[in-house]
């Protein structure tokens, strides 16, 4: 049976880590390869590097960060961040991440996704969606959620999947960082209006909040980050959990 | 030993390249068709979309080369389905080394799979030490039925051929490389026991 998946987001910046993690174990706290190791070795089924940092440097480094995790780590893993054309992606699959993830620059251009599936293929590209609920009303933002477009969240999804992409990650604006849980009647309309994957994103606080966002979300995979870097959610007691709540997990 | 992966511009190799280190073990990337006969274990990568990858195999002449292959071969995800009959993604003619055609799911599951799921009926040295019902990871839009070759089973709205093997040819749907520990054993065996 097809397992729902626990995905660590790890926030980059210049090749580093940037939020702060609390790994007594780890010798490097900044380095990505090594918490990436870990985090597989812990039972993440799946990883996804977003890189915010702004230098001219950003495309070399990031893509030597890639090739360094693809050595090191055996689970599959998506690289997001500033990524906005063909070139880009050629690059970073070629190093070996398994998917990329495109955000502004899919608003911005749409037809960005037709070009990428065209030549990468569906399966190793995914949009992710930052979207806020304003009045009621769902609207995509840009720029890491700051600023507001006019795009309704249903339809560009619709249009996102229509284009191709192989899965969305859907984060919540107003449920971002507030450790109160996943949007999950969002989620639960878009798992059921689409045919592609939805990953859950913004609100992990609690265990309970992964199986509410599996369960009532009905998402296929959730994605945190804090509770993971802080020790605050052990991802094996995490699964167990779930598991102790009939859901499918890779344990 | 020599490992080369089958390198014509389709694939995650990397990745593949990469596993192989961590088990001790440097794998060529080549498309000369004499070093790729030479080699002891042949790996036959692929991600992407049927008919241009397959396009991409014939105008290197790999579509002749390799159905002859006497060493052991392994086809991993795309690499497997165009070891097929056919594919229904983009009206594909295969390499017919295994006889069954490669169909698209149907739309009452989210199409692609994508994640861990489980691998059963296992029957083949490739799976030596490996339980039943392990987790490996799958990235895909359509699938080889179950027929004569299969020795392993999936189940996604239907069961279907998590991996298949016909002589020296062997082909998973699933990603080894990308399978954690499991993964790496069935590569391990792939290199070792087989």
């Amino acid at each position: 049976m097809l397992t729902k998946r626990i995905i660590p987001c790890l926030d980059i910046k210049n090749g580093r880590t940037v939020k702060g993690v609390n790994f007594v174990d780890l010798r490097d706290a900044g380095d990505p390869v090594e918490l990436a190791a870990i985090y597989a070795q812990s039972g993440a089924d799946e990883l996804v590097f977003l890189d915010i940092s702004a230098t001219e440097e950003r495309r070399r480094t990031l893509a030597d960060l890639v090739l360094r995790v693809a050595e090191k780590v055996n689970i599959p893993f998506t690289v997001g961040g500033g990524i906005s054309s063909v070139e880009d992606v050629d690059i970073l699959l070629h190093n070996g991440a398994d998917k990329v993830s495109i955000n502004s620059s899919a608003v911005k251009n749409p037809q960005l996704i037709n070009e990428l599936v065209a030549k990468f293929g569906s399966q190793c590209i995914v949009v992710a969606i930052d979207a806020k609920q304003i009045d009621g009303e769902w609207l995509v933002h840009l720029v890491g959620g700051k600023v507001p477009t006019e795009l309704n969240l249903f339809e560009w999804a619709k249009e996102v999947e229509e284009r191709g992409a192989g899965e969305i990650l859907f984060t919540s604006m107003n449920h971002d960082g507030t450790k109160d849980g996943f949007a999950n009647e969002a989620l639960a309309k878009l798992s059921t209006q689409l045919n592609i994957p939805i990953i859950a994103s913004g609100g992990a606080g609690k265990m309970h909040h992964f199986t509410d966002t599996f369960v009532e979300g009905k998402a296929d995979a959730a994605l945190a980050a804090s509770v993971f870097h802080f020790k605050e959610i052990e991802i094996k007691d995490l699964k167990e959990e779930l598991k102790r709540n009939n859901i499918a997990v890779r344990l | 030993m020599k490992i080369v992966i089958i390198d014509y511009g389709a694939g995650n190799i990397q990745s593949i390249k990469f596993a192989f280190q961590r088990l001790g073990y440097e794998a060529v990337l080549s498309s000369d068709a004499n070093e790729i006969r030479e080699a002891d274990k042949v790996i036959f990568p692929g991600v992407g979309e049927a008919s241009s990858a397959m396009k991409k195999l014939r105008e290197s002449k790999l579509d002749l080369i390799i159905p002859e292959l006497r060493q052991p071969v392994l086809g991993i995800c795309l690499g497997m389905q165009l070891m097929c009959h056919s594919s229904e993604e983009g009206n594909t003619q295969g390499l017919g080394i295994f006889d069954v055609d490669v169909l698209k799911f149907s739309n009452d599951v989210k199409v692609p799979q994508i994640g861990w799921n489980q691998i059963n009926h296992l029957k083949s040295d490739l799976f030596k030490g490996i339980r039943e019902n392990e987790h490996i990871y799958l990235v895909h839009s359509f699938y080889a039925p179950i027929c004569k070759e299969t020795i392993a089973q999936a189940e996604y709205g239907i069961v279907y051929s998590a991996a298949l093997q016909k002589d020296n040819f062997y082909g998973t749907q699933f990603h080894p490389e990308k399978s954690s520990d499991a993964g790496e054993q069935i590569l391990r065996n792939f290199l070792e026991g087989i």
